[in-house]
């Protein structure tokens, strides 16, 4: 089957989007960008895809309604589980890589209770996986640097302090190694980790033991299914690193203009904050870019900004929004510089304002600069879409619509809950119609 | 960029020419003092290089110090020293540039040494910082210094009352002083002579700007203008090297319009010409490569600049005037691009667009530098609204090495570019 894939590669996350000939997302995948733009290009893409499949199983299935109206609730367990799959060839392999990275003779005496102690460690981690992956359980993020660095933080700490062996091996052994593992693409086919997983799935739906084979075949035959890469559209800040020639390159800014206007056909205006730069985008009613600005010669006031507060704050960047909303006073804060901004944090915390408070000031201080290059770009008009990991924060979007209110009056403001996706839409919708542009002397016009 | 192999820089006969015209001049700067010869530091727009040249000075220029040690990456260091030394972040990195220099013993970017100045001579005051950068200048080295006020054109016209305020004071206090300074009595005549040379040249210079109205352009009208005006912007205009380097560099854009040729640039001819562009502000010196490639890799080519009409602004006409000596020297003053108003700007740069029939504008706006940078944002949207084509606006320095973000600028243009594409393919279908 034909698949126009958009990637995205920013400077934090690295997003995918498949889609079919009649312009239907089929699906999305996201990682995070590594050191690596090649494997985080391979890795978005790779999940794209698998999430494509999933869309096929849902299809199929639905045709054959084996599953008595649970689809949604087996579907659900099944991507859970095959996630769990995933993790566990990964952990499998980071725990071979640190094994291998302690045999090296820095540890001297303690080796041998190193390896010991990684041994542990891994039992461990993979004891209470299934936990990390059950159903309604709260993960910091689906990265699997993420999840695994923090558990095997606070398993080592543990299991180091019961063998008496100093944390800092376990944690040297951990730091030479996870970049390796991040940066290995998955050997193993899909086809196996799928079987397995269904395994598990079957294991927690028993009552439907008896629908197995109904289930299966349709599975095995959506896994068939060649998804042929027909046209590949790359874009973002790390895509002059793509293994892609110059036709399947387009800038961040065309291809933000045409996602948002796939999503909202009647956008006008687009901001869109990513993790380095701030884009004010105006496009015409086909989605075409009338002008744009961006930030310039610093990030201040971008995604990073709100990741460094997070990390000062030692808090997780999905919790800073939630923090801000709850907050009662105005704090003003001036500086959008991401240096002076740790420093008036601390300042406000020394004079005792509340943590949210001054968590609200720098989420609209971040928005104030966001408004002013909107300003530049030409102004906000009806209607506004935002877009970029930011539009997914409650406190940023809440002080944006504040100050289009008061700005510019009541106006259309749409926010996508998949926006972080924008750009790799526009991607892809430009890889859909570069084949139609291919074919147009042909005859298709 | 590639670091293995460096690149073959091609050169054309006039820049042959130019390289020895700019080392001539340094290293005739670095004996004066010795020599006995007289040296007067002045600045680049509406200069009186003729008139000084009736006195013998040898000129200096320290903008050119400055933008030479920019493209020779020397600039960097300079404007730390001059940091260390107590200026401030935003102030105009030219003037640290030369501060930093004189701090670290006046060597020239060619590495000969420059001179103390006898007389320092400021002819236009549109931009502040020059007589800030001259009472600088003035204190370390205790010579006399001229200012000549320049009426702003506030209204966009020169009157003939400004006219005759600035031939008052070159009567009544630019002459005398320099006579004094130099011990050389004013001679009309002479002065009449090189204007007479000058204004050869500016015929050259106007056809060959103009050359640019064609398709494609011969020429690169910002990234290689910046290399035209260099001898009629400085110490050369006036003399007959600067007259002859117009002539054959003429000849040689005759001869690529003849072959239907694009710009020559530093790793040779222009690929197909894709994007006609006019292009507003000060280019980059540190960068000044790297930068013009970003354009010529992607077959943007600048049909016309706000630049090159820096020193003075020749297409509407004005010629250095034999007949009429002084008068003539105050309007070269008066007219230079910066003592514009912004109206006259933006009215010359939509002229621009239609008249070089461009596909859009670019702005590079320096913020340390306020003759050219206050209002760019407001003449941006007013050209994109009177002319209905799109602009970029890029941010970069004139010679700070760290505020030219190489990533950013690229994101900035390339993104432009495929726009414009874009834009042209949606309007042609």
């Amino acid at each position: 089957m034909e698949c126009f894939i958009g990637i995205d590669l920013g400077s934090t996350t690295t997003k995918a989007v498949v889609m079919n000939r009649e312009l239907q997302v089929l699906g999305r995948g996201i990682t995070n960008s590594r050191s690596n733009y090649d494997v985080a290009a391979e890795v978005a893409k790779q999940e794209a895809l698998l999430n494509a499949r999933f869309h096929l199983f849902r299809q199929s299935l639905d045709r054959v309604a084996a599953l008595d109206g649970r689809l949604d609730g087996f579907l659900d367990q099944l991507v859970r589980d095959f996630r769990l799959e995933q993790f566990l060839e990964q952990l499998a392999d980071l725990e071979q890589t640190c094994t291998a990275n302690a045999t090296s003779d820095r540890f001297g005496a303690e080796t041998k209770a190193l390896h010991e102690a990684l041994a542990e460690i891994f039992r461990r981690l993979n004891r209470e996986a299934p936990k990390q992956f059950a159903a309604g359980a709260n993960r910091k993020s689906d990265f699997f640097r993420d999840i695994a660095g923090s558990r095997y933080l606070a398993v080592g700490e543990e299991v180091a302090g019961e063998c008496k062996l100093s944390f800092d091996y376990v944690l040297n052994v951990y730091d030479r190694s996870i970049i390796d593992v991040e940066n290995r693409i998955s050997e193993e086919g899909l086809s196996d980790k799928l079987m397995r997983a269904l395994d598990r799935t079957f294991a927690a739906f028993a009552d439907l033991s008896a629908a197995s084979d109904a289930v299966r075949a349709p599975v095995k035959a959506a896994l068939d299914v060649a998804l042929e890469e027909t046209y590949v559209i790359g874009t973002g800040y790390g895509r002059a690193r793509l293994p892609f020639s110059k036709e399947h390159i387009r800038s961040e800014i065309l291809c933000h203009g045409l996602g948002a206007h796939v999503m909202y056909p009647d956008t006008a205006t687009v901001l869109d904050i990513g993790g380095q730069d701030t884009k004010a985008i105006q496009v015409d009613p086909a989605g075409i870019v009338e002008n744009f600005q961006m930030n310039d010669r610093c990030a201040a006031g971008c995604g990073r900004y709100l990741g460094y507060i997070a990390d000062e704050m030692n808090l997780g960047l999905h919790e800073l929004g939630p923090l801000a909303l709850k907050s009662t006073r105005n704090v003003r804060i001036n500086s959008t510089c991401t240096v002076f901004a740790g420093a008036e944090l601390r300042d406000r915390l020394s004079l005792g304002e509340a943590r949210e408070d001054i968590l609200a000031g720098l989420h609209r201080a971040i928005i104030l600069r966001a408004m002013s290059i909107l300003s530049r770009s030409g102004g906000i008009r009806d209607q506004f879409t935002f877009t970029g990991g930011v539009a997914n924060n409650g406190a940023a979007v809440k002080a944006l619509k504040q100050l289009i209110k008061e700005n510019y009056g009541d106006l259309t403001i749409n926010i996508d809950p998949d926006s972080i996706y924008t750009g790799a839409l526009g991607a892809a919708t430009f890889a859909r119609r570069a084949i139609e542009a291919d074919a147009a002397p042909a005859g298709e016009h | 960029m590639n670091k293995t192999a460096p690149l073959d820089v091609i050169k054309e006969p006039s820049m042959l020419k130019q390289k020895e015209m700019i080392d001539t001049n340094f290293k005739s700067l670095s004996t004066a003092n010795e020599e006995g010869r007289k040296v007067c530091s002045t600045f680049v727009p509406g200069n009186l290089n003729e008139l000084l040249m009736c006195f013998d000075f040898t000129r200096n220029f320290p903008e050119i110090n400055a933008l030479q040690n920019g493209m020779r990456k020397k600039s960097g260091r300079l404007i730390m020293e001059a940091e260390r030394n107590g200026q401030s972040e935003d102030v105009c990195t030219y003037v640290k540039s030369d501060l930093g220099m004189m701090l670290q013993g006046n060597i020239g970017p060619t590495g000969d040494k420059l001179p103390d100045p006898d007389v320092l001579l400021l002819s236009y005051t549109g931009c502040f910082t020059f007589m800030k950068w001259f009472e600088l200048v003035r204190e370390k080295y205790d010579c006399e210094t001229i200012m000549l006020h320049v009426p702003y054109q506030a209204d966009g016209k020169i009157t003939k009352n400004m006219r005759d305020y600035v031939v008052k004071q070159l009567k009544e206090d630019v002459i005398p002083t320099l006579e004094r300074v130099s011990g050389v009595k004013f001679d009309m005549d002479r002065l009449r002579q090189y204007m007479r040379q000058s204004a050869k040249a500016e015929d050259d210079l106007v056809w060959i700007l103009q050359s640019a109205k064609n398709r494609p352009s011969p020429i690169d009208a910002f990234f290689g203008g910046v290399y035209y005006i260099g001898p009629i912007f400085t110490a050369f205009r006036g003399t007959e090297a600067a007259t002859e380097y117009y002539r054959v560099l003429r000849g040689e854009i005759q001869q690529r319009l003849a072959n239907g040729q694009g710009p020559v640039t530093p790793e040779g001819d222009f690929g197909k010409e894709r994007f006609r562009l006019v292009v507003e502000g000060t280019p980059n010196y540190t960068n000044f490569r790297e930068f013009w490639k970003m354009f010529y890799d992607e077959g943007a080519v600048v049909v016309a600049s706000s630049y090159t009409k820096v020193g003075g602004v020749y297409d509407f006409g004005f010629r250095h005037d034999p007949d009429h000596p002084l008068e003539s020297l105050a309007d070269y003053c008066l007219g230079c691009y910066t003592n514009l108003s912004l109206p006259a700007r933006i009215k010359m740069l939509c002229n621009y667009m239609d008249d070089y029939q461009a596909d859009g504008l670019v702005i590079n706006s320096v913020k340390s530098c306020n003759s050219f940078s206050a209002g760019q944002l407001l003449m941006l949207r007013e050209i994109e609204k009177r002319t209905g084509k799109p602009g970029a606006f890029i941010e970069t320095d004139l010679v700070d090495p760290r505020y030219f973000s190489a990533a950013n600028v690229k994101n900035r243009l390339e993104s432009y570019f495929q726009m414009l594409q874009q834009k042209g393919a949606h309007q042609a279908a």
